[in-house]
């Protein structure tokens, strides 16, 4: 570029030539040798919801051994994606909010809040039905938004902004509601369109309904706005590691922010498909919902220490705890051997990601 | 000598009652390597830190290609092209090689699934990434899709460079690359650097590392009590003179000063 | 009054005392404040207690199963000097102890709704009997299947904890419709090959449908639902509207709550048995009164080892031999 400086090479110390001689390719890109348990330990690091999906399968095939047809058969199958769509959809905006290395205890409270306030408004105050939803939406986003700025704002965290902000909204949801469900057939005739989501296509013997389709939906976007956009990368590099994202020049406070908004906004979604699922809305119903979504999470692989996981993983996990309780109760096993059953779980997963994380070159 | 390409001239800093930067004044030219050395508490990382933008300077100024630059963040600097490599190397461990060097430039693929879809364009990056990489000489990569975090110190020192120099940086900062590594991931960094050099990007290098300071700068900024003691040559000096410098055991030769 | 209570589901300990001058006081510990049935358990007490010119403090836990905030709450009343308590125990052997304390210090000690273990760990119990109100419906039930030896039962309970809430109206049904139970104080004993099975709720809607969902695809000709509560009951009827059932299955409840009528008059629930959380607190307040004024604890009920509050079984098809009221008339007494 310019004649100033001519690349010069001084050797000021002679006692490191004998390096130059040496096998220099230590620094050198390439693998090294490994044994069967340390390759395993890479291929789960480098694909984090291979767990899961074996677990699935696996629990699916040990099931349908055991408890036979009433178990693996399209019915039951597309039964368990009704039951864990609810869950499931809770588990997306909560895998958001982990993979920034957060914890949001507040998702369930969310949803309850705003499917009891689209009732309230569609129900009772005569608000058409799709504005309502609209307004819980938007709602949902709000409370999200609400507990981004707590986070980044204020610098509270997570765990203790969202233990406060659960009470609070389970509080609104209560004085909203006065404690009482609205029941199907008031639903049913003055806003049909908050039970959409309990529609279901008949398959053969399969019953899929439109909350299964949303909930599946509902993760194929957000691990395509994770992994295939800008944002996506960032919310991974927040929380893998928040202050090298600042310094390679991400802006953390708004990623953080955006990842709560929508979050939020997806306790939103939750809110209607969860009306179509229950059939009435209940201010009592999900109170362990925030509890259940971060099991979804930690068994689909997530790390609840940020960055690393796929948001597919928690889909995987939610359908994991469906197909164990309804495995386990075809198998006539007692609910407090399924609750035992997930429990279980729950520590091997976090065992199996703490054992994946320690991998190294 | 051609003008400086970045200069500062009468920075101040003081923390409290601790001034870490006392009227410092600073130039590199282009096409150098120039060391910052010092003692511990000389008032280097401020130094860097005030050129860097992580810090705000109390006064001075700072010119980079003749125009006065004022940074409020390392956003900022790195946006006019001074890129830093820290220490810490601000690398996310879990995110893959390609993931890494585009963190905050991603390409967007072009078309609709990138302007309404703001899809990245994935194969763009990954073939900009392993050109970048292989002009430094680092493309041994097998896999440029692998998480930063499987690979060794000399490597990821190599990915954070690589970063650095790859986007019209037009002056880098490392900071100690070599303080965390062995033998021979040192001598690799070396390589890099004076590859980096032969580029055409100037670096500025701060390190406690003497052998490693002159075996590679071209020149050296010793730093003492806040500020620019005197620049020295590497040729007309000893180790142990540079150290006495550093720590004022001995007085500066007058003429250094003006170099 | 809505959002006094709303938001004392954040207070660890609510207390909602009205500030009055008299020296006679009364505690009321419900075991939340969430649950419309307490609600209108504390709506009584309070009227009740404006009536007679008793100053009453409401307290009240976090959640079902909340032992601390109740024993704590128990000791501030002892500390306040209360005449006496009406305790609803989140686990009635948990809170024994602390109201025998009570009981020392001079304190009259009721329990409200939920039996302590034992029984007499209190002075007196004002409760429904709900092995009456399971009894009623398994009655009903029964009179009303064309042929009772033909029926696929399913229960929905409440929760894996065994309470005595739930396993009494669980068994009082089956006893009533005419099946051995076994242990009467487990549920899940039975081995009568017309119970499909059983399966919990958590007495809420979401609950009531998954349950229901499960025990159909045991056996999908489940033609007899029972079910803990109204919520668990409204659930289990969406359960089987989903895959085009309701027409094929009995559902019968307990409670008495107001959404709960309605859905009677609706024909989603066949019939229900109502309980008085509203009677259980006036009373409770009154037997404090009588205890304030001349000494005098309250008497169990004839026959048994509390004081019934009363249950009546409310549908609209009424059978022979079982007197019932109307969906109409109940909507005059419901609560909530």
């Amino acid at each position: 570029m310019s004649e100033t400086i001519p690349p010069t090479r001084r050797s000021a110390q002679d006692f490191e030539t004998a390096v130059d001689s040496a096998d220099r390719r230590v620094a050198a890109f390439d693998p090294h040798r490994r044994g069967p348990v340390e390759k395993l330990q890479h291929v789960l690091h480098s694909n984090p919801t291979l767990v899961p999906v074996i677990v699935l399968l696996g629990a699916v095939a040990v099931f349908g051994v055991v408890s036979g047809s009433k178990f693996f058969s399209a019915f039951n199958l597309t039964l368990i994606m009704q039951q864990v769509s609810i869950i499931g959809i809770l588990a997306a905006a909560q895998s958001l909010i982990v993979l920034t290395a957060g914890i949001d205890l507040s998702v369930a409270a969310i949803m309850v809040l705003m499917s009891v306030i689209a009732g309230n408004l569609a129900v009772y105050s005569g608000v058409p039905a799709f504005l309502a939803l609209i307004i819980a939406f938007v709602g949902g986003t709000a409370a999200g938004m609400f507990n981004g700025f707590l986070v980044t704002r204020v610098k509270l965290p997570p765990f203790i902004t969202t233990l406060g902000t659960w009470s609070i909204f389970y509080a609104l949801n209560l004085w909203l509601s006065g404690a009482q469900s609205i029941r199907s057939q008031d639903i049913d005739s003055a806003a049909p369109l908050l039970k959409v989501f309990g529609e279901t296509i008949a398959i053969g013997p399969a019953r899929i309904t439109y909350g299964s389709i949303l909930m599946v939906l509902v993760f194929l976007v957000l691990w395509y706005m994770l992994n295939r956009t800008a944002w996506g990368r960032h919310v991974y590099a927040v929380g893998d590691d928040a202050e090298a994202a600042e310094l390679a020049g991400i802006r953390t406070g708004r990623t953080l922010m955006s990842v709560y908004a929508l979050a939020g906004f997806v306790c939103g979604i939750a809110a209607w498909a969860s009306i179509g699922r229950v059939g009435s809305i209940s201010p009592q119903a999900f109170y362990e919902g925030n509890l259940q979504s971060i099991t979804a999470v930690v068994i689909g692989g997530i790390s609840l220490f940020g960055g690393r996981g796929s948001i597919l993983g928690a889909l995987f996990g939610a359908l994991i705890v469906g197909v164990f309780q309804s495995g386990l109760r075809l198998a006539g096993v007692d609910v407090l051997w399924q609750v035992f059953a997930i429990g279980w779980l729950i520590i091997i997963a976090v065992a199996i990601d703490q054992w994946i994380r320690k991998v190294s070159a | 000598m051609n003008a400086p390409i970045l200069s500062a001239r009468g920075l101040q800093k003081r923390y409290g009652r601790v001034t870490a930067l006392n009227d410092c004044d600073f130039d590199l030219y282009p096409g150098e390597i120039l060391a910052v050395i010092g003692d511990n508490g000389a008032g280097k990382s401020s130094l860097i830190k005030a050129l860097s933008g992580a810090i705000r300077i109390d006064a001075g100024t700072i010119t980079l290609n003749n125009e006065e630059v004022h940074f409020s963040s390392p956003l900022q600097a790195q946006e006019a092209g001074i890129a830093t490599v820290y220490q810490t190397l601000a690398l996310s461990p879990a995110l893959s090689i390609v993931d890494n060097m585009f963190m905050g430039r991603e390409i967007r693929a072009e078309g609709i699934a990138g302007r309404w879809l703001r899809k990245l364009d994935h194969g763009k990056m990954r073939e900009i990434a392993r050109e970048k990489l292989s002009e430094l000489g680092l493309m041994t990569i097998q896999n440029i899709d692998q998480p930063v975090e499987t690979l060794s110190g000399g490597q990821r020192q190599g990915v954070a460079v690589a970063r650095a120099a790859a986007f019209g940086s037009k002056v880098i900062i490392l900071d100690e690359p070599t303080a965390a590594l062995g033998v021979k991931e040192s001598r690799k960094v070396l390589d890099l650097i004076q590859d980096v050099r032969a580029r055409g990007i100037p670096i500025i290098l701060i390190s406690h590392n003497m052998p490693h300071v002159f075996e590679v700068a071209d020149r050296i900024h010793v730093h003492r009590l806040g500020r620019r003691l005197c620049t020295v040559a590497p040729d007309d000096c000893t180790m142990s003179d540079a150290v006495a410098l550093m720590t004022g055991a001995k007085a500066p030769p007058g003429e250094s000063i003006a170099a | 009054m809505k959002t006094l209570f709303a938001g004392s589901a954040l207070a660890l300990v609510l207390c909602a005392g009205t500030a009055y001058a008299e020296d006679t006081s009364a505690c009321l510990i419900t075991k939340t404040d969430t649950n419309p049935f307490f609600v209108k358990m504390k709506e009584g007490a309070s009227a009740k207690a404006d009536e007679l010119g008793i100053e009453l403090n409401t307290y009240a836990g976090k959640i079902d199963g909340d032992v601390e905030t109740q024993v704590a709450a128990v000791e501030s009343c002892i500390a306040a000097g209360a005449k006496g308590i009406l305790i609803t125990p989140s686990d009635s052997r948990a809170l024994a102890p602390v109201v025998g304390k009570a009981r020392e210090a001079g304190l009259l000690v009721i329990a409200l709704d939920t039996p302590f273990e034992p029984i007499d760990a209190a002075d007196a119990t004002f409760a429904t009997d709900n092995f009456l109100a399971g009894e009623l419906i398994g009655k009903w039930a029964a009179a009303k299947m064309e042929d009772p030896s033909k029926a696929k039962i399913a229960l929905l309970d409440l929760n894996p904890s065994q309470v005595s809430v739930d396993y009494l109206r669980d068994n009082g049904f089956l006893n009533g419709f005419g099946i051995d139970i076994k242990d009467p104080t487990k549920m899940g004993d039975e081995d009568d090959p017309r119970i499909v099975g059983n399966d919990v709720t958590n007495g809420n809607e979401e609950g009531g449908r998954t349950a229901m969902e499960n025990l159909l695809q045991k056996d999908p000709e489940v033609n007899l639902v029972y079910t803990i509560n109204e919520p668990a009951a409204a659930g289990a009827y969406e359960a089987l509207k989903a895959v085009g059932l309701e027409g094929q299955a009995l559902i019968v409840s307990v409670d008495g709550g107001c959404p709960g009528v309605r859905n009677v008059e609706a024909g989603v629930i066949g019939a229900t048995s109502m309980q008085f959380p509203l009677k259980m607190a006036s009373m409770g307040i009154e037997a404090i009164k009588a205890f304030a004024d001349s000494g005098e604890k309250p008497q169990a009920s004839e026959g048994l080892e509390f004081t019934n509050t009363g249950v009546e079984l409310v549908t609209d098809q009424p059978v022979d031999g079982i007197p019932s009221i109307t969906s109409q008339e109940a909507l005059e007494k419901c609560w909530g």
